[in-house]
């Protein structure tokens, strides 16, 4: 009987251990490769400075845009609304972060009430012009004014598209191109965490 | 515990038949509209958004060249356009409904952008929406503003 409990306990240990190494085998591999950890120092509607540091231990889903944007913004955000919900408990270890690539207007017309109308876990932040170019030039990313004359204000924004994915190290693990269904996020996540 | 068994009984039953209601179809010469929607706006100061089906059952092209509401001073028509992973939405002045096709305004496509809201957009509510067809002339067709959160008409295509 003794002899059967050990026997059943080795081959847990010995499945397990196959586990644990064929998870640490795939992430090494894409993290050897992305040892890129773009940065952020911004502050939030009530001032407060969030940086990339403080989110230490949580995977962070950083979107660059502007609330001024009727269409892919808000399609995005409504995608990591429903990846948030559908994360349940484990939502707790992600935090969506929307960037404004135009932060002067956004500060303005309220970052927040716009944000927490999709999701309450979505933190927006809207620097001035410095360091809002300096965090997009550290994501590597893109976000430009463009004039526009049939635009509110006389312009528009270009900006990245995609959703980029920051791990608990703060490293870079990826990106989510625009239109990326939520269920896929949502299994890449569960699959992380 | 049985209350809330009946409302969860009752909800299951209503879903699919909420879920594949079909879209309300406006037909006019060889120009069908249907599945007209926007997303609820916090407050009136951002440009709100409009998507729609367009079905050209005729032998010739169509071009659908400008959008009229009496919710917005300002309506156009934009097409979001992402490049090298950058997305930018150029005016899109005529679009063109090929003869027996069918072209959507959909999120990350064609849409019309609202700019100057008269007041903001509130969930389950409707407005009007005109859109001016070179061929066809002017249709109009009931809009369905749905949840902020909303990625997709709440109808089926018929
Ligand atoms: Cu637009």
């Amino acid at each position: 009987m003794l002899k059967n409990i050990r026997i059943i306990l080795w081959v847990a240990v010995a499945v397990s251990l196959i586990g644990m190494a064929a998870l640490l085998w795939r992430q090494d591999d894409p993290e050897q490769t992305a040892a890129f950890r773009p940065h952020f120092a911004l502050p939030d509607e009530a001032g407060t400075i969030h940086r990339t540091e403080d989110f230490r231990g949580k995977h962070v889903l950083v979107f660059f845009g502007f609330t001024n944007c009727p269409d892919i913004c808000p399609t995005t955000m409504a995608e990591v609304a429903q990846v948030m919900d559908d994360l349940g408990p484990q939502a707790e270890d992600v935090q969506p972060i929307f960037i404004s690539v135009d932060p002067e207007r956004d500060r303005e017309s309220g970052l927040n009430a716009y944000l927490a109308a999709f999701h309450p876990s979505i933190l927006g932040l809207a620097g001035d012009a410095q360091s809002t170019e300096a965090a997009i030039d550290s994501f590597k990313v893109f976000g430009d004014r463009e004039a526009d004359a049939s635009a509110p204000g006389g312009y528009t924004m270009s900006h990245s598209s995609s959703l980029y994915l920051i791990g608990p190290e703060g490293d870079w693990l990826g990106q989510f191109t625009y239109g990326t269904p939520a269920d896929d996020i949502t299994a890449e996540l569960k699959e992380r965490l | 515990m049985i209350k809330a068994l009946v409302a969860a009984t009752a909800l299951a039953v209503s879903l699919p038949i909420m879920a594949f209601a079909e879209c309300a179809e406006v037909t006019q010469g060889d120009i069908t509209l249907s599945g007209a929607w926007s997303r609820a706006t916090v407050g009136a100061d951002r440009p709100a958004v409009f998507y729609v089906t367009i079905r050209n059952d005729g032998s010739s092209d169509d071009h659908l060249t400008g959008i009229t509401t009496p919710v917005a001073a300002m309506p156009m028509l934009h097409e979001t356009v992402i490049q090298d992973g950058a997305a930018r939405m150029p005016h899109a002045d005529r679009i063109v409904i090929p003869a027996g096709d069918t072209v959507s305004l959909a999120p990350g496509s064609y849409h019309g952008m609202l700019m100057e809201l008269s007041s903001a957009l509130d969930e389950g509510s409707s407005f009007p929406m005109t859109l001016q067809f070179e061929k066809a002339g002017p249709i109009e067709i009931k809009t369905d503003v749905l949840p902020i959160r909303a990625r997709e008409a709440a109808c089926a295509a018929p």
